[in-house]
């Protein structure tokens, strides 16, 4: 530091790490799915998923409809979720302190109601299972969540207007951090700090999984590749994800929620689930999602044995933190805070 | 919906401009020469029909003999993504060449390789420890890590459940 500019900046990182991969290479595949509760834990239902995913990708399993209506409905109220505490977060670090924080994580709190109501636990939510999802949404969910679509939008344009034409957030992360789109696509970075350097690749829509074929939404796109434009493209994500939801609440279909496989059992009440050991056949598989972070991919590799033989994550608060250095080198002390604000890492995820 | 470029293809691209490059070519992967890795990495990122300019993933996997580097790869241009992979028989100092100065997005990941699996990037600008801290002793990654005698991590883990073994490592009875 050279009074309040940064000459150099260093990442020390590891203080989080777990060795999941490693302990995952002695558990079965089911019993690795709360393991990627843990990764992101402000987004764990989009981390059930892609690990489900890629198992179900190495297995070639089809899962049924209602169960992709449930991946949806679940990883687009954790996306929300998830915005709710990186946006508030990004405004705190600009110097709005707490207030919208808390409003957001109010709002916030509602969404884990509704999780609490689907699966029993607000924030490590083990849902996804290997072939479909754990158990089917009580009578209640979809009339609870149609009264929260009902006032959400509101609040989120109440947010929009407080905070995107705030001339304090403005002056703080107009210009700070720019990456442009050649820059974004060389360091391997995804989600909104890729589409807020203008490019415009979600693999909801370039490479569609769940029920994203079906239902009509937008992709969120910056132009300036600065920390404003990425806290932009958050909000506006939170209210396409809003604008999903609706339409899943619509199209939604019944059926079974977990797709019959080889030696399943099959429960009293007549749905199948999975059977207790998975040995999915010798090979490899990386399946990956846009989680709320970017693409959430995992790598797993097979020998025909009940555990994984290697279990990667592909983890995307992690890569996009590559371009940190230069991001930070140059600008101020302050400025600091807020490049890192605008990445939006989840520690857990960074570190494994 | 992203084609997945079959392997078989990839290789025969790459054969045509490098003879020699391609050692093994799968479905899922294309298997290149340790040596020929960065010009081959260089024409898969410039390349005008494979167009592969984003490392999605690099990572590597303790094959017991051998240590293998996988890469994915997007074109967001022409919506495909494909796999190749690179591998040392060097158990003890095993020496790839690093892809950082093709997509600089390797830079993290290949430190990450390095620090739990012990795999030495030859051209990596900033090849040290990131997660565990400096003077840690072993890989932990790695299949042989810690030889405790009657423990394989990874390998013994269900009693009755057939597995690899290493041989003459300590195994207890089988």
């Amino acid at each position: 530091m050279d009074g309040e500019k940064v000459i150099d900046a260093e990442m020390i990182i590891g203080y989080l790490h777990r060795s999941m991969e490693k302990l995952a290479e002695e558990r079965t595949y089911t019993q690795n799915i709360p393991f990627t509760d843990r990764t992101d834990y402000l987004a764990a239902m989009t981390g059930n998923l892609a690990y489900v995913m890629a198992v179900e990708k190495l297995m070639e399993i089809d899962v049924p409809e209602r169960a992709h209506w449930l991946r949806t409905i679940m990883a687009e109220l954790q996306r929300f979720a998830s915005h709710c505490m990186a946006a508030g977060t990004f405004a705190n670090d600009c110097g709005t302190w707490q207030t919208p924080v808390m409003h957001m994580i109010r709002d916030r709190e509602k969404i884990l109601d509704l999780f609490e109501m689907a699966c029993g636990a607000r924030l490590t939510t083990n849902y996804m299972r290997i072939g479909g999802v754990s158990r089917d949404i009580p009578p209640e969910f979809l009339p609870a969540m149609a009264t929260l679509l009902k006032e959400l939008p509101d609040r989120v344009s109440e947010y929009e207007d407080l905070l995107l034409d705030n001339e304090i957030i403005i002056a703080r992360s107009r210009g700070i951090a720019v990456l442009t789109a050649e820059e974004a696509i060389a360091y391997s970075l995804s989600g909104p700090m890729l589409r807020g350097s203008g490019v415009a690749w979600d693999l909801r829509k370039a490479d569609p999984y769940a029920a994203y074929d079906k239902v009509e939404f937008d992709i969120a796109v910056g132009t300036n590749g600065d920390a404003y434009d990425r806290f932009a493209v958050r909000m506006a994500e939170m209210l396409q994800s809003l604008r999903i939801l609706e339409q899943c609440a619509d199209m939604i279909t019944e059926g079974p929620i977990h797709a019959r496989m080889s030696t399943s059992t099959v429960q009293p009440v007549g749905d199948p689930v999975a059977p207790l050991v998975i040995r999915p056949p010798e090979g490899e598989a990386y399946a990956r999602i846009e989680s709320p972070r970017g693409e959430l991919g995992f790598y797993i590799v097979s020998d025909g044995g009940p555990a994984p033989y290697r279990f990667h994550i592909r983890a995307p608060s992690f890569i996009n933190l590559t371009p940190l250095k230069k991001m930070t080198v140059g600008a101020t002390i302050a400025d600091a805070v807020v490049v890192l604000g605008s990445v939006d890492i989840v520690v857990g995820e960074v570190d494994r | 919906m992203t084609k997945f470029l079959d392997g078989q293809e990839i290789a025969h691209q790459i054969e045509q401009k490098f003879p020699q490059a391609v050692v093994d070519a799968q479905p899922e992967f294309a298997m290149i020469e340790a040596d020929k890795l960065i010009d081959v990495c260089t024409f898969l990122r410039d390349d005008d029909d494979l167009d592969f300019t984003f490392l999605n993933s690099l990572t590597a996997v303790d094959r017991l003999d051998t240590f293998e580097i996988v890469y994915h790869m997007t074109s967001m241009r022409l919506n495909h993504l494909g796999s190749i992979k690179t591998s040392t028989s060097e158990r003890e100092k095993p020496v790839v060449p690093s892809v950082t100065f093709v997509w600089p997005g390797a830079h993290l990941q290949e430190r990450e390789a390095y620090d739990l699996m012990g795999i030495v990037f030859d051209g990596h600008p900033d090849l040290r420890r990131i997660f565990l801290w400096e003077g840690f002793a072993g890989w932990p990654l790695r299949k042989d890590y810690l030889n405790m005698p009657g423990h394989m991590a990874g390998l013994e883990r269900f009693p009755g459940e057939p597995g690899k073994k290493l041989e003459g490592r300590g195994n207890v009875d089988a």
